[in-house]
């Protein structure tokens, strides 16, 4: 059966602008707009603050030595880190603002901020 | 028997009406009965008579059949004058107006897909408003605008074909309406 034809072309428009409408809404309305920078911490200290447009690599040393990272168009990711655990590397790519992975051995922190700043909790 | 001092005089238009309205309080009840994955999230399928309504009879009885589907409706789900009433309410009443305007459009260009899908998104802009004004009042509610705003579009759609598709076969005669419903 063909519903083709109970649609004219005004419903095509009207079927795309709301399609844009809720694409729209999803950066507009999910926590704090698409990531768009990487904070790179280093005992605390912001070490670099980069755009997360291009494709980098930074070396960051700590106590136990360098911690590796990533950046690449949308996301950062912590590479290598000579933590025993390995918790920051495990955790793979961030990409949603508010994400943060922490090297905590070797006080390195790699954190992705948004358009506007958001919380991990909020407590009354 | 004492003879009735009012006499209530019951027009054509009234029984449509009714007849109109208990066809939106049946499909409010399927709606009710149909699972959804998070409150709010509802096929919506009484605006279909909603909509037919609209293209048959005209606006001022489109309002009469929401305002007796969301009354109606609410007595037999067993939510009236609680929030969903008023979620309800002002729902319909933005869909309505959103409705008054639309109907408006070329109807050479706009079909009732393009009524169903602005009144779905009107509908669900109302009740997160109201949502915010009154029951959740903080701007975490918007953070479920674009699940909302999703699903606006996709059984904002449905609805306008199911609605168009009515709409293209001959209307019913009041006898054949009573015996059809």
């Amino acid at each position: 059966m063909s519903w083709l034809y109970l649609t004219r072309p005004g419903d095509w428009l009207i079927l795309l602008i709301g399609a844009v409408a809720v694409g729209v809404s999803v950066p507009v309305f999910w926590q704090g707009g698409l990531a768009d920078r990487a904070i790179i911490r280093q005992e605390g200290k912001v070490f670099a603050e980069v755009d997360l447009k291009a494709r980098k690599q930074f070396a960051v040393a700590g106590p136990l030595g360098t911690t590796l990272i990533a950046v690449e168009p949308g996301r950062a990711r912590v590479v290598s880190d000579p933590s025993p655990r390995q918790y920051c590397v495990k955790q793979g790519w961030l990409m949603r603002p508010g994400e943060i992975a922490i090297c905590a051995p070797n006080r390195v922190s790699v954190q992705i901020a948004g358009r506007t700043k958001v919380y991990d909790s909020i407590s009354y | 028997m004492t003879p009735s001092v009012i006499e209530l005089t019951v027009t054509a238009e009234d029984r449509r009406v009714a007849w109109l309205a208990t066809a939106a309080v049946g499909l409010s009840l399927v709606d009710a009965a149909i699972p959804s994955p998070l409150p709010g999230v509802k096929p919506g399928l009484a605006n279909i008579v909603t909509l037919v309504v609209l293209a048959r009879y005209g606006w001022g009885t489109a309002v009469w059949v929401s305002a007796l589907r969301v009354l109606a409706g609410s007595l037999l789900l067993g939510y009236f004058l609680a929030p969903g009433f008023f979620l309800s309410l002002t729902g319909t009443t933005l869909s309505l107006l959103t409705l008054g305007l639309a109907r408006h459009l070329p109807t050479r260009w706009f079909g009732p897909v393009s009524l169903s899908i602005l009144a779905a998104f009107a509908h669900i802009g109302g009740q997160l408003l109201l949502a915010r004004v009154w029951l959740i009042p903080h701007d975490g509610v918007f953070l479920l605008t674009p699940v909302f705003a999703a699903a606006a579009l996709v059984f904002g759609t449905i609805n306008g074909l199911i609605a168009a598709k009515l709409l293209a076969e001959p209307a019913p005669t009041e006898a054949t309406e009573l015996v059809r419903r």
